[in-house]
């Protein structure tokens, strides 16, 4: 079984919001260079799901990871296969930039083309950035396959399908898909395991597939390619007026804030 | 598609009644139909509409397109896929709005790239432009910490509204709109997956959504049992609901079900009190259109004392059982 998970660099999201600066420029958020950008949470759970499958029927399943970008950090963009994954490609050049999802999603279905025959292809169900959760239905959409989007659960059943349990308002439901088949998965799906030191080993002496626009058969992406235009990005000014109640002792303080509640009618 | 004209409001219904979404999406849709001078319609997909067709009308809606089968009882890709497919051809709308719910979240971008087109998820706020009659969505970006302004020239332009975020209009059951049976035939061939069954998983007592007053705990917690005493028993006593930030869910202290975040339910009730909670962007996102936050965090320095109104620095353990004591004797 060949499965290929999508795998985005991006700023840290669960650094301190203050660490976020508008870029206005290139409209975008930046980071100092002392956060280190990571791989979005959710494409770690997407790789923590094709693991799962590999590890029940290990020799068999192959999983690729392919990653898309510029200036991306070997070390940041390695951690896939030091928690187990088999081989990464990355579309890395200065073109791939600024691209939307629509961008984005050509591109990588052109590389999981180029890459060879799938049974599985895993997604995050959105990347901490544009928070867009676009890309893994864009590729499905184009690819022509079934997709099945927040998943927390996901095994291959008889024949090449594939039971997928997805994430709804009040509780989940299952799915059964035939593959190949697109899923997008959710943090519900519980952590994604740690990299091994043997994982880091293995990972530190793979050399990852670099391919170029051309190598992909694009010939317009990133932001050239784009469907939607950015009119503005900014930063909403926080007003930030808490009104911190405080007393002798933490006890006080908690009574002191309910009475204060009551002086502004919220209770 | 230069003659695309109107607005088409996916409506969302559950066991015959239309949900709030709807209503909030008719409401933004409104606007845009006044500034633009061009209906405002919906359409319903399910089962068994009923009389949410009407509740649609009363809503907001000028004509109410119904899309009845069997196997549309259950949202599935494929099918709702076939009967968008559909709609864009035969009502040719300007803008297509969805909620950012587990439909529109999925139908959303799947339908945009089937047409060529953008889609803006998650949006905030919508406005035309009256020079290009192009519609600019507002949504937050990089997990709240900015928010971006978007627009396509590709039409239909397809966006997603976040829940709260549009107003119902005041219900009018006496204004006049069309209910039109929508047809589509459910090609077999075109439907790739199976919903095999849907699980609920009920909390007991108000729903999150519905509730005045939110008690939510946070990774502070240090565990569940707190969720079901000390937080339940405030809840119970402002007649609330308990929710949690993303990492209590995580780490199944409580059910995934109420998580309160960007990627979990969007709330804004009249009180939201928040313990042992940072307020990472992320979260904030779920609750910050609460009428009033009050925050109690050991950590002077966290977030969430710059979204709340009113809060206390130090240890719930200490802090919380004393507050609520106070808050039963004035409530009672």
């Amino acid at each position: 079984m060949n499965m290929i998970v999508c795998c985005k660099q991006v700023l840290d999201p669960e650094a301190a919001p203050s660490t976020f600066k508008l870029d206005a420029a290139n409209n975008r958020m930046v980071q100092p260079p002392e956060v280190k950008p990571v791989v979005n949470p959710y494409d770690e759970q997407a790789v923590e799901a094709a693991l799962r499958i590999k590890d029940k029927d290990k020799p068999a399943h192959k999983v690729t990871v392919i990653s898309l970008g510029n200036n991306l950090i070997r070390d940041v963009v390695k951690k896939p296969l030091s928690m187990g994954a088999d081989e990464l490609v990355l579309l890395e050049d200065p073109a791939f930039e600024g691209g939307d999802s629509f961008a984005v999603a050509t591109a990588l279905a052109a590389a999981i083309k180029k890459v060879g025959p799938f049974d599985l292809i895993f997604c995050g169900r959105q990347e901490s950035e544009w928070d867009d959760g676009q890309v893994g239905s864009g590729i499905a959409e184009i690819l022509g396959i079934p997709s099945v989007t927040v998943a927390k659960k996901v095994d291959v059943v008889d024949g090449g399908k594939v039971r997928v349990e997805r994430v709804v308002a009040d509780g989940f439901q299952v799915l059964e898909v035939q593959g190949p088949a697109l899923i997008t998965v959710s943090n519900e799906l519980g952590e994604a395991r740690y990299a091994t030191l043997k994982g880091i080993m293995a990972a530190s002496k793979k050399q990852p597939t670099v391919w170029k626009p051309a190598d992909i058969g694009v010939d317009k992406t990133g932001a050239a390619a784009r469907k939607s235009k950015i009119v503005k990005l900014f930063q909403p000014v926080k007003e930030g007026k808490c009104d911190i109640v405080s007393a002798d002792s933490p006890a006080e303080a908690g009574s002191l804030l309910a009475q204060k509640l009551r002086e502004n009618k919220v209770i | 598609m230069a003659d695309n004209k109107g607005i088409l409001v996916v409506g969302e219904v559950a066991e015959g009644k239309l949900l709030p979404i709807t209503a909030e999406l008719l409401g933004a849709g409104k606007q845009l139909s006044n500034d633009l001078k061009e209906p405002l319609n919906c359409i319903l997909i399910s089962d068994k509409v009923g009389d949410a067709a009407k509740a649609a009308i009363a809503a907001g809606a000028d004509k109410v397109f119904v899309t009845e089968d069997a196997q549309l009882k259950d949202y599935q890709t494929d099918t709702f896929m076939l009967v968008m497919e559909k709609a864009v051809a035969d009502i040719a709308p300007r803008v297509i709005l969805m909620g950012q719910t587990s439909i529109g979240r999925d139908l959303a971008p799947r339908l945009a790239f089937k047409l060529g087109v953008s889609a803006v998820m998650d949006c905030l706020e919508l406005g035309i432009d009256g020079a290009t009659k192009l519609m600019n969505c507002t949504r937050p970006v990089y997990g709240g910490n900015a928010k971006a302004v978007f627009t396509s020239d590709a039409v239909p332009q397809i966006a997603t509204v976040r829940a709260k975020a549009g107003t119902p209009l005041p219900p009018d059951a006496a204004k006049a709109g069309e209910v039109a049976a929508f047809a589509v035939a459910m090609d077999a061939s075109k439907i790739r997956a199976k919903v095999l069954e849907t699980v609920k998983e009920e909390v007991a007592g108000i729903k999150l959504e519905d509730a005045s007053a939110v008690v939510a705990g946070g990774r502070g917690m240090g565990g569940p049992e707190p969720f079901s005493k000390e937080l339940a028993d405030l809840a119970k006593i402002l007649k609330g609901a308990v929710g949690a930030s993303r990492p209590p869910c995580d780490n199944k202290w409580v059910p995934d079900s109420i998580q309160i975040g960007l990627t979990g339910k969007i709330i804004a009730p009249e009180l939201y009190i928040a313990v042992g909670i940072s307020g990472s962007s992320q979260h904030m996102s779920g609750c910050a259109g609460s009428k009033c936050i009050v925050a109690i965090n050991k950590d002077p320095e966290a977030n969430i004392f710059k979204e709340a109104r009113f809060g206390v620095v130090g240890d719930w353990k200490v802090v919380l059982p004393a507050f609520t004591a106070k808050i039963k004797e004035l409530v009672s």
